[in-house]
C-alpha cells in the first residue's frame, strides 16, 4: 500500500478516544494488506486516482478556521457542524424529541462506547470497500444517531462536514452511524462542502444506516464540494423487515468523487428508493457505485440516477442488483440516464445484474445522449434563445428528481443552486426559478 | 407580409422545394394542399429554420426582412409562428415555464412591456379554456404524455399566447376528431384580423369548411402548380390531385 496516508494513520491514536483502538487496528490490517486499486481493478476501472498522489496530513485540533464563506443548506431541527474534522459547537444546535439521541464518539462514556463498537462496521464488507477500512483506521470522531422504537423525529437532523481549505493536503475522516428502532421515523441530511479556493482536502466519509422493522428513513447526501476536493466515501444501509429507506444523492463535481452506496435488504417487505444527480464539469470526475443486495423475499428497490457531464469531465455509474436465491418476489428497478453537453465529456455506465432467484421482476436501463436538436429547435421556434433553451433542457433533464425531493427546504435550496450550475446569467435561469 | 420567390431547398441531399413562389398579404388566409411528399411540411420547416433543411436558391422575406439569414428564434421574434405537425415532448420542462419563457422573450424582442406573472396566468388560464385543455396541462411537462389532439391544441395555445403576425400551421388538422377540429378552427377564426396572416398546410378540404381561405394553392413536386379560391379545394376533394399533376 502506498504511504500517502501514513501521517494520518500514525496520528489516529493521538486524536481518538482509546476505545477506538481495536477499530483502528481492524481497519489498518485491511488497508495495509490490500493493494491500492489501479485501472486493472474492476471496481476502479474508469476512475483516475491520481489526485491521491500527494501526502495527506491529519487535521490539527488547535486550528479553528473561519467558514462563513462556505455555503450549505440552512435547515430547521438539529444541525451538527464539523470543520476540518472537528466538531464546532458554536455553529451547531441540537433539538431532538424524547427517544432520539445524537452522540459524538469523542464524548461517549464506556457504556455508549460499547454500544457504538457493537454496531460500527456491521454492514460493511471492508475487504470490498478499502476506503471504509481506511475510515476505520483513521477514525477520530463520529456521530451516532439513535432513535428509539416508535419515535418520530419530525424535524431534520443535519450533519454538516466542511473543509476550510486553510491547510493544504488535509485528510478528513468522517463517520455517521444511524440506528432507527422499530417503527421509528427520521430525516437525516448529510452535507459536504468546502470553499472553491484554498488547499486540497481528501475527505473520507462513511455512513452506516441501520433501519429496524418498519422504520422509515428519509436520507439525503449532498456533495457540494467544489474545485480541488477529493471525496471517497460510502453509504451502507441495512433494512430490516418492512422498513423504508428513501435516499437522495447529489454530487456537484470536484477533482474526484467516488461514492459507494450499498443497501442490504435483510427483512421481508423492505423497500428502498435511491435517487441521484451528478453534474461534473471542467475536468472533474464523479463516480457512483451502487449495489442493491436482495437477500430475502418480497422486497423492492427503485433506483434512478441522472447525470449531466460537461466540458472534459467524466462520470462513472455502476449499478449492481444482486438477487440471492431466496429472494423470490423481489421487484428491482434501475434507471441511469446521462446527458453529455460537450464532445469531450465522458460517461461509463454499467448496469450489473446478478439474479439467482427465478420469480423476480427486474428492470434496468441506461442511456447516454446529447441534447436533442429537434427539441432545441422547438424551443427556439417559440422565440427562446439557444442559450436559454440549453439551460432549460439541462435543468429539465434533472428536474423530475429535484421535484421528487420530499423535504421542501432542501428542494428550495437546491433548485437555484442547480439552475446556476447551468448558467450564472440570471436572465437564462429566470424561467426555471 | 410573406414573400417567397423561387425557393429551392434540400433535405439530406434530396431536392424537395424546386422553385416555390408565394405571396401572402396582411390579413389573408392561404391554404396549401398537395399530395404526400410534395414539400408541404418542408416549406414550414424551411421558414422556421429547422436544422438539416438547406436553402439552395431563392428568397423568403417576412415583413420585408430576409428570413433565411436569421436564427430560428429571431424569426419568431419578427412574428413567425410554426404550429408543428409533430410537437416535441419535453419532460422536465413545464408547459407554464415554457410558455412564460417564450412570451417574455418575444415581448422583449418587440420592445413590449413585460407581462406580470398574474396577468400571464390570467391569460394562460383563459386560453386554456378556449382551446379546451384542462388547467392541469399547464403544470405538466411540455406535450409530455399528451394525446395527438392535445398536442395540436397546445400548439394553438402557444400561438394564441404569442400573438404572431404570420401563422404557419402544418397539418394541424391531421388526427383531430370533429370536436377538436372545431376548437382549432374557432381559435384560428378568433385570431383572424386585418394584420395577421395564415398559411394552412392541410391534406383535407374538411378544415376549410371551418376556416375559410382567401386562396388555395396546390403544391406538387416542390412547386405551386395551381392557385384558386376555396372552390379549388372542393374540386380537389372530388377529383384528387392526379388531374392537376397530369396537366402540370
Amino acid at each position: 500500500m502506498s504511504d500517502f496516508m501514513q501521517q494520518p494513520l500514525d496520528a489516529a491514536a493521538s486524536l481518538a478516544p482509546t476505545w477506538l483502538a481495536d477499530i483502528h487496528a481492524r481497519g489498518k490490517a485491511v488497508w495495509q494488506n490490500t493493494p491500492m486499486p489501479t485501472r486493472k481493478t474492476e471496481a476502479w476501472k474508469y476512475t483516475n486516482l491520481l489526485p491521491l498522489q500527494q501526502r495527506f496530513q491529519a487535521p490539527d485540533k488547535s486550528n479553528t478556521p473561519e467558514v462563513s464563506g462556505i455555503n450549505y443548506p440552512q435547515l430547521g431541527g438539529s444541525t451538527l457542524v464539523f470543520v476540518d474534522g472537528f466538531y464546532r459547537e458554536e455553529l451547531s444546535k441540537i433539538d431532538l424529541p424524547e427517544g432520539a439521541r445524537l452522540l459524538r464518539f469523542a464524548e461517549a462514556d464506556s457504556k455508549q462506547a460499547e454500544a457504538i463498537r457493537a454496531r460500527l462496521g456491521q454492514a460493511i464488507v471492508s475487504k470490498q470497500h478499502l476506503f471504509a477500512a481506511l475510515n476505520d483506521a483513521t477514525l477520530a470522531d463520529g456521530v451516532f444517531l439513535e432513535v428509539d422504537a416508535n419515535t418520530v423525529v419530525d424535524q431534520s437532523i443535519h450533519l454538516v462536514w466542511l473543509s476550510s481549505g486553510q491547510v493544504d493536503a488535509l485528510s478528513v475522516n468522517q463517520r455517521l452511524l444511524v440506528e432507527l428502532g422499530a417503527n421509528s421515523k427520521a430525516t437525516v441530511v448529510e452535507s459536504f462542502a468546502n470553499t472553491a479556493t484554498g488547499g486540497t482536502a481528501f475527505t473520507n466519509g462513511i455512513s452506516e444506516l441501520q433501519l429496524g422493522d418498519g422504520a422509515i428513513l428519509d436520507h439525503y447526501r449532498l456533495h457540494l464540494e467544489q474545485a480541488e476536493a477529493v471525496h471517497i466515501g460510502g453509504v451502507h444501509a441495512t433494512l430490516n423487515a418492512s422498513s423504508t429507506l428513501n435516499s437522495f444523492h447529489l454530487a456537484l463535481g470536484s477533482t474526484l468523487k467516488r461514492i459507494d452506496i450499498v443497501v442490504e435488504h435483510r427483512g421481508q417487505g423492505a423497500h428502498c428508493e435511491v435517487n441521484g444527480i451528478y453534474l461534473p464539469r471542467g475536468e472533474e470526475q464523479v463516480d457512483y457505485h451502487t449495489c442493491m443486495e436482495h437477500a430475502v423475499p418480497n422486497c423492492t428497490s427503485s433506483e434512478t440516477f441522472r447525470g449531466i457531464i460537461a466540458d472534459q469531465a467524466s462520470a462513472v455509474f455502476n449499478g449492481r442488483i444482486h438477487i440471492h436465491p431466496d429472494a423470490q418476489k423481489t421487484r428491482a428497478e434501475l434507471s441511469n440516464k446521462n446527458l453529455l453537453t460537450s464532445n469531450q465529456a465522458e460517461v461509463n455506465t454499467k448496469p450489473e445484474l446478478e439474479i439467482y432467484a427465478d420469480d423476480v421482476q427486474c428492470a434496468h436501463g441506461a442511456t447516454v445522449a446529447q441534447m436533442d436538436p429537434a427539441t432545441l429547435h422547438y424551443l427556439r421556434a417559440r422565440g427562446i434563445s439557444k442559450a436559454e433553451a440549453e439551460v432549460m433542457l439541462s435543468f429539465g433533464f434533472i428536474n423530475e428528481l429535484v421535484e421528487a425531493i420530499r423535504c421542501e427546504a432542501i428542494r428550495d435550496y437546491l433548485k437555484p443552486l442547480l439552475a446556476r450550475r447551468f448558467s450564472h446569467n440570471p436572465k437564462l435561469t429566470r424561467h426555471i426559478l | 407580409m410573406l414573400k417567397i420567390d423561387n425557393l429551392h431547398a434540400k433535405v439530406e441531399d434530396k431536392d424537395i422545394l424546386k422553385g416555390l413562389n408565394l405571396s401572402v398579404k396582411p390579413g389573408e388566409v392561404h391554404a396549401i394542399m398537395g399530395p404526400n411528399g410534395s414539400g408541404k411540411s418542408t416549406l414550414g420547416h424551411v421558414l422556421a429554420g429547422r436544422p438539416g433543411y438547406h436553402v439552395t436558391a431563392g428568397t423568403a422575406t417576412l415583413l420585408g426582412q430576409n428570413l433565411l439569414d436569421m436564427e430560428t428564434e429571431e424569426r419568431a421574434h419578427l412574428g413567425l409562428f410554426l404550429a408543428f405537425q409533430y410537437p416535441v415532448e419535453i419532460p422536465g420542462v413545464s408547459n407554464m415555464e415554457f410558455l412564460k419563457a417564450a412570451v417574455d422573450t418575444v415581448r422583449e424582442s418587440r420592445g413590449q412591456e413585460s407581462i406580470s406573472s398574474v396577468d400571464f396566468m390570467k391569460k394562460a388560464r383563459a386560453i386554456c379554456k378556449e382551446v379546451d385543455l384542462d388547467l392541469s396541462f399547464l403544470k405538466r411537462g411540455v406535450n409530455e404524455g399528451f394525446s395527438g389532439g392535445e398536442k395540436k391544441r397546445n400548439e394553438l395555445m402557444q400561438m394564441m399566447m404569442l400573438e404572431p403576425k404570420l401563422c404557419v400551421m402544418d397539418e394541424t388538422d391531421s388526427g383531430l376528431d370533429i370536436d377538436a377540429l372545431q376548437v382549432v378552427a374557432n381559435g384560428v377564426n378568433a385570431m383572424r384580423n386585418s394584420e395577421r396572416s395564415f398559411v394552412l398546410v392541410t391534406h383535407y378540404q374538411r378544415l376549410l369548411d371551418y376556416i375559410e381561405p382567401d386562396f388555395v394553392h396546390v403544391l406538387s413536386e416542390g412547386r405551386i402548380i395551381k392557385t384558386g379560391d376555396k372552390s379549388l379545394a372542393l374540386e380537389l376533394e372530388e377529383k384528387g390531385y392526379a388531374w392537376l399533376e397530369g396537366a402540370a
